[in-house]
């Protein structure tokens, strides 16, 4: 089986790089030196790229550097120059900073919006425009805390006291409080004259993480900094929960300034298809004009065509953030080789599909015939008591019944084997327990719930490979 | 194993493709996470540490069964990526943020020239594990700013794993499973015995399957039933019974074995070892020692009256007692019997806790010697428990009056009635609480024919 896995992943691997590559792909021999003609092409080094770019790349380099930039594109998330359909709250935001860094006010700001929807991508546009300014870049200090990694207020402030590089200032010092600590912190931070002191932006991503902390000192302290004329602090909050404010406890909240930045995308499907079309388009600076051009005509013809339009509006319909459409672009992009060397409309078809399937649907098609006939009992059992929880005796006598009366190609198993398939469903956590802890129980008779709709079981029994047709009347009818 | 024949893995090959595809690009930036699901022995963590071991990538692979704490996941990562000595670094309990920052430090000091790729096996287990890893791990490119891809592989699929308020969504692929006809037979096929002709081989796999194929689809249980059978197969061919192409016969002798076999070895009441050995010498045709309590168990004489009357105790309601254990309860009176709903039949709903009192009651009327409520007997009740054949309910401080719960089955009850030398009234007994919990009574009537026929015996 290895050797036949392996002849395909080569198969594969021709198909991206061209055939000369098979060959090379052997462990035996020159691997070294196809791994150098990765480096060639699509060297880290820019300066190889200016000495090509007034010659013409070859077909393979080129698709080879259009797949490294929409890469960056779609997977990196690079930060693209101008945030699109954002305009009003970048010029809020970056006017908030820019009084911070220059002037020395203190704010506090949150920005609020779904998963996907550009909150950091925004963050990071208005961040780099803030230290191209003079003052801005001398002066101003960035600390970035994430409530995914920072879960604890001690790890936090260690963090601070590690991106403020002050750790030889505190040294062995110990703190009675947290205050104590920030304070000499931010004492520390002042300049050669005492009058001024640098400002510190503090960035808390996942902000609503930090709310969950005990007694939200972290949130507390730094906000009561920000209130208090000393340092000139802001701080800044990215969350995608609107209720953000409602999880904060009444002093912190106080101190907060209640300025809010909402990202909600109101974007018109056209305004997408425009999106869409500049995500795929490569930019003017590419070194092949002529393939840069060639790819950019078929972007473009790509995006009138009807079927490409069906598929972009249904993501639309679903979801306008970015993200999403960033996945779907990638497994279509992912495709694009040395022999399918632009995009296809199948590619997007395919990459859809890939998407939009119901991945429980592909769960139930792998089950035996004994687990699909469970699943039919506890559908009936659902269907006559309207959802009541059921245990296990009351799908096994659901089960004996169709036996008995109506099946031709089932035949009886005995019930410690019916006890296995159904654990197996339970393992697959397609049934779970009504009350996960408590196990005082006997096994067959703990209360439990199936996870699957009606309809999707209706559907999966379509798809399943030679389904008997007795199973399928069963199915099918109203009294079980 | 040197077969060149190609396969019929059509779907396989198209998601192979795709992860490939992915994956082909290691100089460049890949998806952050991808997530991988499938039925248990579909292939998933072989197809994928091939590709890694063929295109040469950098890849940490983890079990997450065996990370008990999230230490020992970064622990591995950051010695599969930077050496020992990096791993060395990590504090005492690591948090994920001492493990970001290492591997940004390490990062930073030897580049990614080409993609690593950190591979999570039985991903289901990170659930349980810190709140925070699932989520911080599926944007690792994000958080460390390296050319870094996490790939999960689990059976259960992904929307049971989305944190409550969202997360980065990985890319998604299914692992089809395997068609009986081409993928399955061929997959079984290759551990043939090198003494016998594929084709006896093939036809001994569709024999196996028509038999445990509509109960279990794993390719694990069905190879190991494959192996544990093949000698019992070959038994006629050996004696010189029957010859290679008399597969009627040589079913004919190996389906009741396989009937058996999922009685037992497939529900692993016997191990392989004794199955094996059972089949070496099998002259007559003994029953297996299984490992459930229910063949062998040997109690004492009233331990068994005892059992019988707390089984009957469990399921029958209290106020039919009368009826069934006075020996003469005057008038049979016509009231609404069955109040409750067929579906809340004690049989389908489980045993019901009684008192002490309840069952010597009835421990009583069912033996059919006088007893003396002596301290063995009572012993014999706590002993009954220990065996977990019955189960205390309520506080162990109860001890005027502790509340018990039957936990045994009607099968093993039976079992233990048929050795019991007991009247037939006993019996009937038991056939009429089935009648009463099993039925829907519908007519009263019948009912009553049924209490009056026992009264005459």
């Amino acid at each position: 089986m290895a050797n036949c896995l392996r002849l395909k992943i080569n198969l594969c691997i021709v198909r991206f790089r061209g055939p000369q590559s098979a060959t090379c792909c052997q462990r035996s021999c020159g691997h070294r030196k196809y791994a150098g003609q990765w480096r060639e092409i699509t060297g880290p080094a820019p300066v190889k790229m200016s000495k090509r770019r007034s010659a013409a790349l070859t077909g393979a380099q080129g698709i080879s550097l259009a797949q490294k930039l929409l890469r960056e594109r779609l997977c990196h998330q690079k930060l693209p120059d101008q945030p699109v359909g954002l305009d009003s709250q970048y010029k809020h935001l970056l006017e908030l900073l820019r009084r911070t860094a220059v002037h020395g006010e203190s704010n506090s700001v949150l920005i609020v919006g779904p998963r996907g929807s550009g909150k950091t991508m925004l963050l990071g546009c208005v961040l780099r425009e803030l230290m191209s300014l003079k003052e801005a870049q001398k002066n101003v200090l960035l600390v970035e805390l994430n409530g995914l990694l920072q879960t604890d207020d001690k790890i936090a402030l260690k963090e601070i006291t590690r991106q403020l590089h002050l750790e030889n200032v505190v040294g062995d010092k110990v703190f009675g409080s947290f205050a104590e600590n920030l304070a000499f912190l931010l004492e520390a931070l002042k300049k050669g004259d005492k009058s001024s002191s640098r400002p510190v932006l503090f960035v808390l991503d996942e902000f609503d993480l930090f709310a969950h902390h005990k007694n939200q000192t972290l949130l507390y302290n730094l906000l009561d900094v920000s209130q208090s004329a000393q340092t000139p602090v802001a701080v800044l909050g990215l969350t995608c929960r609107l209720d953000v404010l409602e999880l904060l406890e009444k002093r912190v909240k106080s101190r907060f300034s209640h300025r809010q930045i909402h990202l909600f995308s109101s974007l018109s499907f056209a305004q997408y298809l425009d999106v869409v079309r500049a995500q795929l388009s490569l930019p003017p600076d590419f070194p092949d004009p002529k393939f840069s051009d060639e790819w950019n005509h078929s972007v473009t013809k790509l995006c009138e065509d009807k079927t490409v339009e069906e598929i972009l509006r249904r993501n639309f319909n679903g979801s306008k953030d970015f993200r999403s459409l960033h996945s779907l672009l990638f497994l279509a992009v992912s495709r694009v080789s040395v022999s399918h060397s632009t995009l296809r409309e199948a590619d997007l078809i395919e990459a859809w599909r890939l998407i939009s399937v119901d991945s429980k649907a592909n769960v139930l098609h792998g089950l035996s015939i004994l687990e699909l006939c469970l699943i039919i009992a506890m559908k009936h059992l659902n269907d006559t008591y309207d959802g009541e929880p059921f245990n296990f005796q009351m799908v096994h006598n659901e089960f004996k019944k169709f036996i008995q009366r109506k099946s031709h190609s089932i035949h009886k198993f005995e019930k410690p084997v019916v006890m296995k398939a159904f654990e197996h469903l339970l393992q697959l956590e397609l049934v779970r327990p009504v009350d996960s802890g408590v196990c005082k129980v006997q096994r067959e008779y703990q209360l439990m719930r199936l996870m699957l709709e009606h309809g999707q079981v209706m559907e999966a029994l379509q798809k399943y490979p030679q389904c008997p047709t007795d199973v399928k009347q069963w199915a099918l009818s109203a009294f079980g | 194993m040197s077969h060149q024949k190609s396969f019929q893995y059509a779907d396989l090959l198209s998601v192979l493709e795709r992860v490939v595809d992915i994956m082909s690009a290691p100089d460049q930036y890949s998806y952050p996470s991808v997530f991988i699901y499938g039925h248990r022995a579909t292939g998933k963590s072989h197809v994928v540490l091939s590709i890694m071991k063929d295109l040469e990538l950098p890849h940490a692979s983890v079990d997450c069964v065996e990370c008990v704490s999230s230490g020992l996941l970064f622990h591995q990562v950051l010695s599969a990526f930077f050496g020992p000595d990096a791993a060395a670094l990590l504090p005492r309990c690591p948090s994920l943020s001492d493990f970001v920052r290492l591997y940004k430090q390490m990062s930073s000091n030897s580049p990614a020239t080409q993609t690593r790729y950190i591979i999570l096996d039985r991903a289901e287990r990170m659930r349980d594990m810190d709140f925070s890893l699932l989520p911080a791990l599926l944007r690792l490119q994000e958080l460390v700013n390296d050319n870094v891809t996490v790939i999960l592989l689990s059976e259960i699929v992904w929307e049971k794993f989305r944190p409550n308020t969202g997360c980065f969504e990985p890319l998604l692929f299914h692992f089809p499973d395997y068609s009986k006809g081409k993928s399955l037979v061929q997959i079984l096929s290759w551990d043939h015995h090198p003494s016998y002709t594929p084709e006896l081989y093939a036809s001994y796999i569709n024999i196996l399957l028509g038999v445990f194929f509509s109960v279990c689809r794993d390719l694990r249980e069905l190879r190991h039933l494959a192996v544990l059978n093949f000698s019992k197969f070959c038994e006629p061919l050996e004696k010189g019974e029957a010859k290679e192409s008399d597969i009627h016969k040589l079913w004919k002798n190996i389906e009741p074995h396989l009937q058996r076999a999922m009685q037992t070895v497939y529900l692993r009441e016997v191990s392989s070892v004794q199955w094996e050995q059972q089949q070496m010498d099998e002259k007559e045709a003994t029953t297996l020692r299984v490992l459930s309590a229910h063949a062998h168990i040997e109690l004492p004489y009233y331990s068994k009256f005892l059992l019988i009357a707390a089984y009957l105790a469990s399921f029958n309601p209290a106020r039919t007692d009368r009826r069934f254990f006075l020996k003469s309860h005057g008038k049979i009176r016509k009231t609404n019997f069955l109040k409750k709903h067929e579906k809340t039949s004690n049989h389908l709903l489980g045993p019901k806790p009684f008192p002490l009192d309840r069952l010597m009651a009835i421990f009583y009327s069912v033996v059919d010697s006088r007893v003396a409520p002596t301290a063995s007997i009572f012993s014999q009740i706590s002993s009954l428990v220990t065996l977990q054949l019955l189960s205390q309910v309520g506080h162990d401080d109860q001890l005027d009056s502790p509340k018990y719960k039957c936990s045994v089955s009607l099968d093993f009850i039976l079992a233990i009635s048929r050795c019991v030398c007991v009247c037939v009234r006993l019996l009937d007994l038991l056939a009429l609480s089935l009648v009463i919990q099993s039925q829907v009574v519908r007519q009263e009537r019948s009912l009553f024919t049924a209490v009056s026929n026992l009264h005459l015996l």
